[in-house]
């Protein structure tokens, strides 16, 4: 049959066109609010004001499509609430992501203010090890912040002793260190309700955690929950804008197996025959 | 306005994204070379971040500032010396003791902590009463979670033979296990379109401004 010896590349090209054109002609497609993505929502909206939280960025730009709208949207939630934002990166280049975000997201909310409700603490090396050491002394492990001036010089931070002193933990993870670590060092050993956002590959490997023992508080899970949760706070960011090409490629390849298995059969039947 | 270093920077990215699409046609010289940049730049890139950003305020500032008081920190330094002999096939047998403690000392402080959050709370999660809950929707879910997890463990128990009841259940143990795998490949069809979108995203708005 024919068809089983289509050249990819007029796959690849499908997708291409699938994906490119409802990023310049937007489709429209509704988008309806999951039970995860209300979960993350729902434990920072009934946190306190005034209370510490960690945002931690443990991703770098190979996963910045799907992680950075949910940090944007965690961040400007976060400070809605008038929660006390420290930012930490398990990656190197976690930290320069958070310094992005911030820049981008103080155009829009003038009422995030560097040192008063939002710090970044850096990078640092060392994973679920540094994450238990933020359990016995957070002052030691971040002495000062990612521009090196000493953490003393923010009154944000006069009540900061140890990991237990935080509301929640939201760990943007692409992989290792990351959301694993928090999970069972910051929740199973300190008792921190620890919130997830990660890549849509290593989401069904999470998944177990949001259990009745609640390990997991909530997990954002790939491009579709960003968009989710920036329809929940109001802003229409990359992954919102990305939802209608996502929609356009997965019924693309839903067609695609669907044809393949099909030419499959039909050839299969052919040579048995 | 746009600065001229960012102009550029933009284009280089632009290019660099189409040099390595440009594959997806066949093999060519674009493509070779864009391939080599990327690994000669993230292995400068990591040199570089490694030694600013790990070595020197970790070790080298501590050891500068304060020589005597923090002379604990001479123990990893000579630890780091010691893996770095590996490069010389002399003394590549002294990289043995670090990486022998390294592995030790993860292998232990892992152990605990997998123990308790990946053995005890995730067997303590499986215990449920489904029939308590008042929503069926739950009490469904629940079940099903009870069934996956016991058929899907009969299904890797390989002591005895797969037939009558381990065999039946061995069987729907592994159609949990299928469904696993397909949902796994749909989250992994669903990343690999959000990083094309994010690319799509640059080219069609930072570099052609045809999207906001």
């Amino acid at each position: 049959m024919k068809f089983t010896f289509i050249d990819r590349r007029w796959i690849f090209l499908l997708i291409l066109l699938g994906v490119g054109l409802p990023l310049i002609i937007p489709l429209g497609f509704k988008l309806e609010v999951s039970p995860d993505a209300q979960m993350v929502y729902d434990v920072i909206q009934s946190t306190n004001e005034n209370r510490l939280v960690i945002v931690s960025f443990d991703y770098d730009p190979a996963s910045k499509p799907e992680l950075h709208p949910m940090g944007y949207a965690i961040i400007k939630h976060a400070i809605e609430k008038k929660h006390k934002v420290v930012c930490t990166a398990l990656w190197p280049m976690g930290s320069q992501m958070a310094d992005e975000i911030f820049h981008n997201l103080q155009k829009e909310m003038p009422e995030l203010i560097y040192g008063e409700n939002f710090i970044n603490l850096g990078y640092k090396v060392g994973g679920m090890v540094t994450i238990q050491a933020m359990g016995k002394d957070m002052r030691n492990v971040y002495p000062k912040d990612a521009s090196g001036k000493s953490i003393d010089d923010y009154p944000m931070l006069n009540n900061m002793k140890t990991i237990k002193d935080f509301a929640y933990v939201v760990s943007l993870s692409a992989g290792t260190p990351g959301l694993k670590d928090w999970i069972m060092v910051a929740k199973d050993k300190y008792g921190v309700s620890v919130l997830g956002g990660a890549t849509a590959v290593s989401t069904p490997a999470f998944k177990p955690y949001v259990n009745d023992q609640k390990q997991l508080n909530g997990l954002l899970g790939g491009l579709k929950n960003a968009a989710e949760y920036e329809y929940l706070v109001g802003r229409k960011g990359t992954a919102t804008a990305g939802m209608d090409a996502q929609s356009v490629a997965h019924l693309l390849i839903i067609a695609f197996i669907v044809l393949g298995n099909i030419a499959f059969f039909l050839n299969y039947k052919k040579v048995k025959e | 306005m746009i600065n001229l270093w960012t102009s550029v920077g933009i284009w280089l990215g632009a290019l660099s994204t189409l040099a390595i699409w440009s594959f997806l046609y066949k093999d060519n010289p674009f493509y070779k070379i864009a391939e080599q940049i990327f690994v000669g730049v993230s292995a400068a890139y990591w040199l570089v971040y490694t030694i600013y950003n790990i070595l020197i305020p970790n070790l080298f500032s501590k050891l500068i500032a304060d020589p005597k008081g923090n002379w604990v920190y001479y123990i990893p330094g000579v630890l780091g010396l010691m893996m770095v002999l590996r490069v010389i096939p002399k003394f590549e047998k002294a990289s043995f003791y670090p990486l022998s403690l390294l592995i030790g000392t993860t292998a232990g402080i892992s152990l605990l902590r997998f123990l308790k959050s990946d053995v005890l709370a995730q067997t303590t999660a499986t215990m449920l009463n489904p029939f308590a809950n008042a929503n069926i929707a739950v009490m469904i879910g629940q079940i099903i979670i009870i069934i996956g997890t016991i058929t899907g463990l009969i299904y890797f128990y390989f002591s005895k033979k797969h037939q009558g009841f381990v065999g039946v259940n061995a069987r729907i143990g592994i159609i949990f296990l299928m469904i696993s795998f397909g949902a796994s490949f749909g989250y992994t069809v669903m990343a690999r379109i959000s990083l094309l979108i994010g690319r799509l995203q640059f080219l069609f708005g930072d570099w052609l401004h045809l999207i906001k």
